[in-house]
């Protein structure tokens, strides 16, 4: 008995590190990565101006109604220039909304940078104080999340999206969520 | 001599940094020294998400400031201790506590040392048992007098016979 566990508890101990270890290879693993609250509850209330047009308020119950993603980004962000390409790219595709709340961000280096680099986004939420984030429980941008046509969260991403992520999450859930309405 | 100035000088450097460190939260200031200690047990007991192993008192990330602005003017209107940790667990999780509840996702945080203190224990008392079995054996005289010669022979002809 014991000449087999000798061998068998280093294998054992062995299989588990790489296991980890194997897990820490997914490109989409992110250590940092807190499990959302909110998923399965509704969008918080918000009442926030645009950052495109400073006059115009957009509230949670505008946004209702059709299943969307809800992109945070700033300017100082430095993953969400990375992940901007491929937000781009997923704009052209026509298959969700994209939103933006654009986070603790300055107003004008906002609106220079969706100029600068493409405009996916249908409308950008604009919470210069950041108070809408901390009830979205956001920790880090970039972060998205996927809205569904009753305001209710079903999916979160801390950190940059990509095209693999796109391909074989997002879009086959949105389209789950289409097909739902 | 040496070790009283060393310690005079240790002492010192102490009862300077302690108020270093609450200068960041000066500008929170209760009328209520009960909120006061409340606003520090609490922001104590919360994890900063960014730093994620400092606590919010100690973080200086930004959202860190935020919140600790965000709970400050929670508790001036009146809500308490409970109340802020309600409000923190519905946006970020048990993450967020230092003190997490017991449920079963945490279990393994709770029992997981107190699992392996036992693997480690158990382990432990086997080596030993084997080990003190193994010095209870006596040698047999013909043993004896084997390892005697041997003992006896020069440290260098062992390395003469490879």
């Amino acid at each position: 008995m014991s000449r087999y566990l000798r061998f068998l508890v280093p294998l054992a101990i062995f299989a588990v590190i790489a296991a980890f270890l194997f897990k820490g290879l997914d490109e989409n693993y992110n250590p940092r990565a807190i499990p959302s609250p909110l998923i399965g509850k509704q969008v918080p209330e918000f009442s926030l101006p645009l950052l495109e047009q400073p006059d115009t308020q957009i509230t949670n119950k505008d946004l209702l109604g059709k299943v969307y993603l809800l992109n945070v980004w700033a300017t100082w962000c430095v993953s969400c220039r990375a992940e901007h390409e491929t937000l781009v790219q997923l704009g052209r595709m026509n298959k969700v909304d994209i939103y933006g709340l654009n986070w603790k961000d300055e107003r004008v280096a906002a609106q220079a940078w969706l100029r600068q680099l493409g405009n996916p986004y249908t409308a950008n939420i604009f919470d210069k104080k950041g108070r809408t984030a901390i009830d979205l429980g956001v920790y880090g941008a970039p972060e998205t999340f996927l809205v569904d046509a009753q305001g209710i969260i079903h999916y979160k991403h801390a950190g940059p999206v990509n095209p693999d992520l796109i391909r074989d999450k997002i879009l086959p859930m949105v389209a789950e969520l289409k097909k739902k309405g | 001599m040496m070790f009283v100035r060393s310690f005079l000088l240790s002492l010192f450097f102490l009862v300077i940094a302690t108020p270093l460190h609450a200068a960041t939260l000066a500008e929170y200031t209760f009328e209520d020294p009960q909120k006061a200690a409340d606003f520090r047990e609490v922001i104590d007991e919360m994890r900063c998400l960014v730093c994620q192993n400092e606590s919010l008192a100690g973080s200086n990330a930004e959202l860190a400031v935020d919140l600790r602005n965000e709970i400050f003017d929670m508790m001036t209107a009146g809500q308490d201790k409970d109340d802020i940790i309600r409000f923190m667990v519905a946006r970020y999780g048990d993450f967020v506590l230092y003190d997490p509840p017991m449920k079963p996702s945490t279990y393994p945080l709770w029992f997981g040392p107190l699992v392996l203190l036992i693997i480690g224990a158990l382990v432990l008392i086997r080596a030993l048992r084997k080990k003190s079995v193994t010095q209870e054996t006596e040698l047999s005289n013909d043993e004896q007098q084997r390892l005697d010669t041997l003992l006896k022979q020069p440290s260098d002809s062992k390395d003469a016979q490879k």
